[in-house]
C-alpha cells in the first residue's frame, strides 16, 4: 500500500522536478522564462505525437525534448536578441504554446498513447521495497535524478557553471570580464526549454499515456514556483517537488479512505503547504539573496 | 518589439480561441460557450458533436462560432458578452458553472436567446436544458454491482453541485438494487478535466482496493489507469471505448444534436420560449453505449433496466430510500420530485463519503 503511493507520488512529482530544474538553470543564468507552461505542453504533443506515428516512446522522448528546446529558442530570440520584456514574452510564449499545441494535436485527441515501459535492473530491483520504487522506473525518472545530479555539480563544481552564476549575479561586470552572456544565456534558455519539453514527455507517455489539450494543466506554473521554493538550489527541487507530490497524493487518499475533512481543503494543502514552506524559507532574508540570481529578469544590451 | 509581442499575442488568441467562424451576412449565427478544448474526448467533445449536427444540418439558414476553454467564473461573462456582441442570435452555454454569468449577460441582450445546460435558472431569454444522466448511472450501478467481486466501487467526482451528487446517488442505488451491501468510496478531483489528476485519483481509489472505477471527470485518464490495473470500468459523457477496449464496460454518451436542431429551428421560425427541458434516456438525448466486455446475463438485464427506464415503468429514484445518516427520505413507491433531485445537496444511504458543503 504504501509503496502504491509512493509509486504514485513519484509519477507525479517527476515532471515537476524535471521542469523546475530546467527554469533553474535558465534563472540562474539571469532569465526569468515565464513561458514553462508552454514549453511543457509543446513537449508533451511533440512526444505524443511522434511516439504515436513511429510506435517508438523513445523517439517521443526525443521529439518532446526537441520541441521543448525549439519553442524556447522563440523565447531566447525575443529576449536576448531583440532584447524584448521577459515577463510579458514569457506570458505570450505559455499562450502561444497552448493554443498551438491545441492545433497541432487536434488528429490525436482520443487515440490510444504509446505508454514508457519501465527499465527493470536485475538484481537491484529485487531488493524489497526500494527495489521495485527506485529500480523498476521509466527513463525519465531516471533521467530527473541524473539531471539532478548532474545540475548541481554544473552549477558548483564546474568552471562553466560559475561563470553562468556570475551572468546570473552581475550581467555588466560578467561582460566586462569577457564572458560571452548572450551566448552563454541562449544555451541556459534552451536547456530550460528541453527540460519542460522533456517533462510534457512524461505527462504524454507515462503520467497520462494520451494527448488531451491543456494536459499540463498548471504544471508549468507549479515549476516554476518550485524555482522559487528551492531558492535557486537543485537537491530542494527534488525535496520540494516530491513534497507536493506527496501532499496532492496524499489528500486523495485521504478521501478515498474517508477521513471526512471537506475536499475542497484537502484540495488546497499542496498550495497552501507551499506557501507555508515559502514564508520559513524567506524568514532569512539574507540566506535567501545568497542565491537569488541578483540579475534575474533584467535585460542586456551589450555595449551600450 | 511590442508590435511582434501584441501580434504573438493576438495569433495565440486566434489559435488557442476563437475558430469556425465564417463571415457570411445573412445567415443566423449561432453560438457556443465550452468549459473545455473541443476535443477533450468527453463532456465538451459531446456538444461540439452537437454543434455539427446542428450545422449539417441547418448549415444554409445558421453558422456556428464557439469559445472553448472557458473558465467556470467571471471570466465566463466576458466571454459571453463578446458572443453576444458578435451578433449572435442564439448562445448555447454548455456547463454549470456559467448559469450566473449567462443569466447576466442575457438581461443585457433581451434580443438573443440564451440556452444554459444543466442549470436551474431561467428568465425570459434564458432556457435551460438537461439531460437525466442519472437514469444512465442507475443502470451501471446495477451492472458494477454484478462486476464487482468485492461490492465497492471507487468514484472519481469533479465538483460537489447536484448534478454530480444525484449522479452518485443514481449509481448506489441502481447498485443496491442488486447487491443491498454495495458500497462507493467517493474522491473529489476538484477538476473537470485534468489528466493527471484524474489518473491519481484513480489510483489512489484502486489502491484502496476498489474493483471498479466510474467517473464524472471529462477525460479518459481514468480508465487508462483501471486497463493498466486491470479493473473495470465506465466512461463518461461520450464512448471511451478506445481507451478501454477490454476495460469499459459501457458509457453515458451525450447525445446533443437533435436537441440542438429542435430548439435552433424553433428559434428561427420564431417559436421559440423559455422553457427548462430536462429530457431523458426516451428522448434520445442521452443513450448507452454498446454493452461490452460483460456475461450476457449481466447485458441482458442492462438492457431490461434501460427499457424500463425509456417506458416510464422505472424511475431510478423511487422509495423507500434512506439517506445517508439512515433517515428516511422517500416512502416506498414515493418518486423523487424534479425540484428535489435538481438542488440534490445529500447523500443516500450507502455512499462511504462525507459530502463537501
Amino acid at each position: 500500500m504504501f509503496e502504491a503511493i509512493l509509486l504514485t507520488v513519484m509519477t507525479a512529482a517527476t515532471p515537476l522536478v524535471i521542469a523546475a530544474l530546467g527554469e533553474l538553470v535558465t534563472e540562474r543564468s539571469g532569465v526569468l522564462n515565464l513561458g514553462v507552461e508552454g514549453m511543457m505542453i509543446m513537449g508533451a504533443v511533440c512526444a505524443f505525437a511522434t511516439a504515436h506515428m513511429t510506435g517508438s516512446p523513445y523517439l517521443g522522448i526525443l521529439a518532446g525534448i526537441g520541441g521543448g528546446a525549439l519553442f524556447s529558442l522563440l523565447f531566447g530570440f525575443l529576449t536576448l536578441t531583440l532584447v524584448a520584456n521577459q515577463v510579458a514574452t514569457g506570458l505570450a510564449l505559455t499562450i502561444l504554446g497552448l493554443g498551438v499545441s491545441g492545433q497541432l494535436g487536434e488528429s490525436f485527441v482520443g487515440l490510444a498513447g504509446t505508454k514508457l515501459q519501465p527499465i527493470v535492473f536485475p538484481v537491484l530491483s529485487d531488493i524489497p521495497f526500494i527495489g521495485r520504487v527506485l529500480f523498476a522506473q521509466d527513463l525519465i525518472f531516471y533521467l530527473s535524478i541524473v539531471l539532478i545530479i548532474g545540475v548541481n555539480w554544473f552549477l558548483f563544481k564546474s568552471r562553466t557553471g560559475l561563470k553562468m552564476r556570475a551572468i546570473g549575479d552581475n550581467h555588466g561586470s560578467a561582460h566586462a570580464l569577457g564572458i560571452n552572456v548572450v551566448r552563454t544565456r541562449y544555451l541556459a534558455v534552451l536547456f530550460g526549454g528541453a527540460c519542460a519539453g522533456l517533462a510534457g514527455a512524461q505527462l504524454s507517455l507515462v503520467y497520462t499515456p494520451q494527448w488531451v489539450e491543456n494536459m499540463s494543466a498548471g504544471r508549468g506554473w507549479i515549476a516554476l514556483a518550485l524555482v522559487v521554493f528551492a531558492s535557486w538550489r537543485p537537491w530542494r527541487i527534488l525535496a520540494g517537488g516530491y513534497l507536493f507530490g506527496a501532499v496532492t497524493i496524499g489528500q486523495l487518499h485521504a478521501q478515498a479512505f474517508g477521513v471526512g475533512i471537506p475536499s475542497q481543503f484537502l484540495s488546497a494543502l499542496p498550495y497552501a503547504a507551499t506557501i507555508v514552506v515559502l514564508v520559513i524559507i524567506s524568514h532569512n532574508r539574507r540566506t535567501t539573496l545568497i542565491n537569488t540570481p541578483a540579475s534575474l529578469g533584467k535585460p542586456f544590451v551589450p555595449d551600450r | 518589439m511590442k508590435k511582434l509581442i501584441i501580434a504573438l499575442a493576438a495569433s495565440a488568441a486566434v489559435l488557442g480561441g476563437m475558430s469556425g467562424a465564417a463571415q457570411a451576412q445573412e445567415k443566423t449565427k449561432v453560438c457556443f460557450i465550452y468549459v473545455g478544448p473541443k476535443t477533450d474526448g468527453g463532456w465538451t467533445q459531446a456538444h461540439d458533436i452537437g454543434r455539427q449536427a446542428l450545422e449539417k444540418a441547418l448549415g444554409d439558414k445558421i453558422e456556428t462560432a464557439f469559445l472553448e476553454n472557458v473558465p467556470e467564473g467571471p471570466d465566463a461573462e466576458r466571454a459571453i458578452e463578446r458572443m453576444a456582441r458578435s451578433n449572435c442570435a442564439m448562445i448555447y452555454t454548455t456547463s454549470f458553472g456559467f448559469m450566473d454569468a449567462t443569466v447576466k449577460v442575457a438581461a443585457k441582450f433581451p434580443k438573443v436567446k440564451f440556452e444554459h445546460a444543466t442549470g436551474f435558472k431561467a428568465s425570459e431569454n434564458v432556457a435551460t436544458y438537461n439531460s437525466r444522466f442519472y437514469e444512465g448511472r442507475y443502470i451501471q450501478g446495477q451492472i458494477a454491482a454484478k462486476m464487482s467481486k468485492k461490492g465497492l466501487a471507487g468514484y472519481i467526482a469533479s465538483f460537489p453541485i447536484p448534478e454530480v451528487v444525484m449522479g452518485i446517488n443514481a449509481f448506489e442505488l441502481g447498485a443496491k438494487s442488486v447487491n443491498p451491501d454495495f458500497k462507493i468510496k467517493v474522491v473529489w478531483a476538484n477538476t473537470w478535466a485534468d489528466p493527471g489528476k484524474e489518473a491519481d485519483a484513480a489510483k489512489a481509489l484502486v489502491d484502496q482496493g476498489v474493483d471498479i472505477l466510474t467517473q464524472h471527470t471529462d477525460t479518459t485518464a481514468p480508465i487508462q489507469v483501471a486497463a493498466e490495473r486491470g479493473i473495470m470500468a465506465f466512461g463518461q459523457a461520450s464512448d471511451m471505448i478506445a481507451a478501454g477496449p477490454k476495460t469499459q464496460l459501457t458509457a453515458i454518451v451525450d447525445t446533443w444534436g437533435p436537441y440542438y436542431i429542435k430548439r435552433t429551428k424553433a428559434a428561427l421560425d420564431g417559436t421559440w420560449k423559455s422553457e427548462q427541458i430536462w429530457d431523458g434516456l426516451k428522448d434520445g438525448i442521452l443513450t448507452m453505449a454498446p454493452y461490452t466486455n460483460m456475461p450476457d446475463d449481466v447485458k441482458a438485464m442492462a438492457e431490461e433496466t434501460e427499457a424500463k427506464i425509456k417506458s416510464g415503468e422505472l424511475h431510478p429514484f423511487t422509495g423507500p430510500i434512506k439517506k445517508q445518516d439512515g433517515s428516511e427520505w422517500l416512502k416506498a413507491g414515493e418518486k423523487a420530485e424534479d425540484g428535489v433531485l435538481l438542488g440534490m445537496n445529500f447523500y443516500v444511504e450507502g455512499v462511504d463519503d462525507k459530502l463537501p458543503k
